[in-house]
């Protein structure tokens, strides 16, 4: 059989020896070059990629930390602070690990909710909203494991607290909560593989990162109108056009996170967390990581332990079908004139929940926490289906390019109209 | 677009102020340390650490803390042997596997005054005066609310009825404190000639455990201006950049 020739497809030999025996250049070229982008993404389209490059910083300075870090009751405390004083900028890597963690999840949540508002879970990108949703699922459980290694106060009843829920399915429960605790209590056995599991699960989230941008790069990305790709026109090529565009988000982003880390870095953090954890000692109330709030808030909102377990996972679980339970054909939100203002009453629900989640479950607090699980609820299982069955979207633009020469004319309109 | 943008701009602000909550109106003291810029006054840490010497360490352990790290504040290596040499820690086995005693050097961790907790609380009234290495992290108001506990006892109101061997205290939560008055004026007297007031005595013991905290807050700041600095100038030329390449494009 006759060898098919090397080809010559590059300048440099060397890429060209690879890319013969793996195409990985060429797919490289495809994928982060030529890769076309709606010409009209704003901002927002960024998030991914500064999502991304967090989670990096975040294994990155972790493997480091993992370095100098040791999983025991007694020497973990210790452990950290000797990071934080002995080790050679040590302070930067942990100061940068515990608030890019809080980062990542602020980025995240932006994702997220842009993904919402435009639409971008519709046909065809179902599995790419799912892979997305088993992302934030497997990064809670991550920040949930890092939060107890520290072995502060807030770590030790912090897991207390999150690991007796498990103790509230019936039947199972108190066997499966011993099973995960390793032991009766939380305790040496938890810290050490709640240590094992903090290091592994930051790589499977990087798996799932990956296939969640392959995923998307098969369609192509979404736009802030929600309308497809129709010629060569209506995009541009991912480099240099993207690049530049998130190379500043990460400027922006930069900036923001060099604020908190340099000057702030404690005020994302629980004070009693710089107390070792103490069993014989409950701290006055017991709060969970802000991010993590808005789901902690729905869990106490219902007086039976079993039933606020069942609301806070089904919140999370719900948000898979979300594609299914969307009814309208119409993707971006600037097209709905009624489901957007709804979509914006369910963001700000969620901020709110976040604040009631860190607050003592009493009172007005408490009250506030169930209308908010109760609109929750309404906005995805009722309004979610209806509205879409009986808005009436505005008219759609035929193509990108429409969109856009339609805002120029509009602006030199503008324009004209000021001399 | 505009209004997603505003919703967000309008809400993650707002979610900080509520979520850092300020429960109580905490007096706030100038500190040398505070601000973007903000510095260690030298000479106000060493007389923290005498505060605390001669004072604290009656009761409070600082375990986090070597006497080499006394260099970092301005003291010469002989002062640190000379200070560390006062204490003496267990050591051993030696050769003939017998635990001994032997004065503390500098690569030695602060000795604590009681061995264990059982001892501290057997000492203090069944109280355990906590580890004051990184205090001030662990309080909400951190520095502040230091300095204003212990200049914060007073005669509690007349319906106030407080517990056995407790003081009242206007900033601790409960308002009872097992702690004694640890400071007054003239507790502790000052090499450098610096007045000892009370108000002095607990700025200098306040800026002292601040720095036991954060031994590294100088240098983390000066990094983080240059950090600041760096992605501000480098998105400069980005910005400058994406306008010319999307010009063509609008």
């Amino acid at each position: 059989m006759e060898k098919s020739p090397e080809q010559h497809k590059y300048k440099n030999s060397f890429l060209n020896w690879i890319e013969f025996r793996l195409p990985i250049v060429s797919y490289i070229e495809k994928e982060y070059k030529d890769y076309p982008m709606p010409k009209n993404c704003n901002y927002f389209w960024s998030f991914g990629a500064l999502a991304t490059i967090l989670l990096v910083v975040l294994i990155v300075s972790g493997i480091f930390l993992a370095m100098n870090y040791t999983p025991h009751t007694d020497m973990a405390f210790d452990s950290v602070e000797r990071i934080m004083r002995d080790v050679s900028y040590g302070w930067l890597l942990r100061y940068m690990h515990s608030n890019g963690s809080a980062f990542f999840f602020i980025v995240v949540y932006i994702h997220i909710l842009r993904g919402m508002y435009y639409g971008s879970y519709k046909y065809p990108r179902e599995l790419n909203w799912i892979l997305g949703v088993f992302i934030y699922l497997l990064m809670m459980a991550t920040s949930f494991l890092g939060y107890t290694l520290p072995w502060g106060q807030m770590s030790y009843w912090g897991a207390t607290v999150i690991t007796n829920l498990f103790s509230a399915i019936p039947l199972v429960g108190d066997g499966l909560k011993t099973w995960i605790l390793g032991d009766y209590t939380v305790g040496n056995a938890t810290l050490n593989r709640f240590f094992a599991l903090h290091y592994v699960l930051p790589f499977v989230i990087l798996g799932v990162v990956g296939l969640h941008v392959v995923a998307v790069h098969v369609h192509g990305s979404n736009n802030p109108a929600g309308i497809d790709i129709k010629s060569k026109g209506d995009t541009v090529s991912f480099f240099p056009y993207m690049i530049v565009k998130d190379t500043l988000a990460v400027c922006v982003c930069g900036v923001a996170i060099s604020v908190i880390i340099f000057f702030g870095p404690n005020l994302m953090a629980e004070v009693d967390n710089y107390i070792p954890a103490d069993p014989l000692v409950t701290p006055s109330h017991i709060v969970a990581n802000w991010y993590l709030a808005p789901f902690y808030a729905i869990l106490r909102a219902i007086p039976d332990k079993l039933g606020g377990v069942v609301l806070m996972f089904a919140a999370i679980l719900i948000l898979f079908v979300l594609p299914w339970l969307d009814t309208s054909k119409t993707k971006s939100c600037n097209y709905r004139p009624v489901y957007k203002w709804f979509m914006m009453l369910f963001f700000v629900n969620f901020f709110v929940l976040g604040y009631v989640g860190m607050k003592p479950a009493a009172g007005t607090y408490l009250l506030i926490a169930r209308i908010g699980l109760v609109y929750y609820f309404v906005f995805l299982l009722i309004l979610t289906p209806f509205i879409g069955k009986f808005e009436k979207p505005k008219k759609i633009p035929a193509s990108i390019s429409d969109i856009l020469k339609d805002n120029n004319l509009s602006k030199s309109e503008h324009e004209s109209g000021m001399h | 677009m505009k209004v997603l943008l505003l919703t967000f701009l309008f809400l993650m602000p707002s979610f900080c102020i509520l979520a850092s909550g300020n429960d109580t109106e905490m007096p706030k003291h100038e500190w040398s340390f505070g601000g973007i810029t903000g510095t260690f006054d030298r000479a106000s840490i060493q007389r923290g650490y005498k505060v605390y010497r001669e004072v604290c360490s009656g009761c409070h352990s600082m375990s986090l803390l070597y006497y080499r790290d006394l260099i970092d504040i301005g003291f010469s290596e002989e002062e640190v042997k000379a200070i560390s040499a006062e204490y003496t820690v267990q050591d051993g086995p030696n050769d003939e596997g017998e635990m001994f005693e032997r004065p503390a050097r500098p690569s030695d961790r602060f000795v604590s005054p009681f061995a264990n907790e059982q001892e501290a609380r057997m000492n203090n009234n069944g109280s355990y005066p906590p580890d004051l290495s990184v205090i001030t992290k662990a309080k909400k108001h951190g520095a502040d609310y230091i300095y204003n506990l212990l200049l914060g006892y007073k005669e509690p109101p007349e319906d106030y009825e407080i517990g056995e061997g407790m003081y009242y205290n206007e900033w601790k939560e409960g308002h009872q404190i097992a702690m004694a008055p640890p400071l007054d004026e003239g507790y502790v007297d000052y090499d450098d000639g610096t007045e000892n007031t009370l108000p002095q005595l607990s700025e200098d013991v306040t800026t002292f455990l601040v720095w036991s905290a954060e031994p590294e807050l100088e240098v983390r700041k000066n990094l983080g201006i240059k950090v600041i600095l760096f992605f501000i100038i480098f998105g400069i030329f980005i910005y400058i950049s994406k306008k010319r390449l999307w010009r063509e494009i609008h």
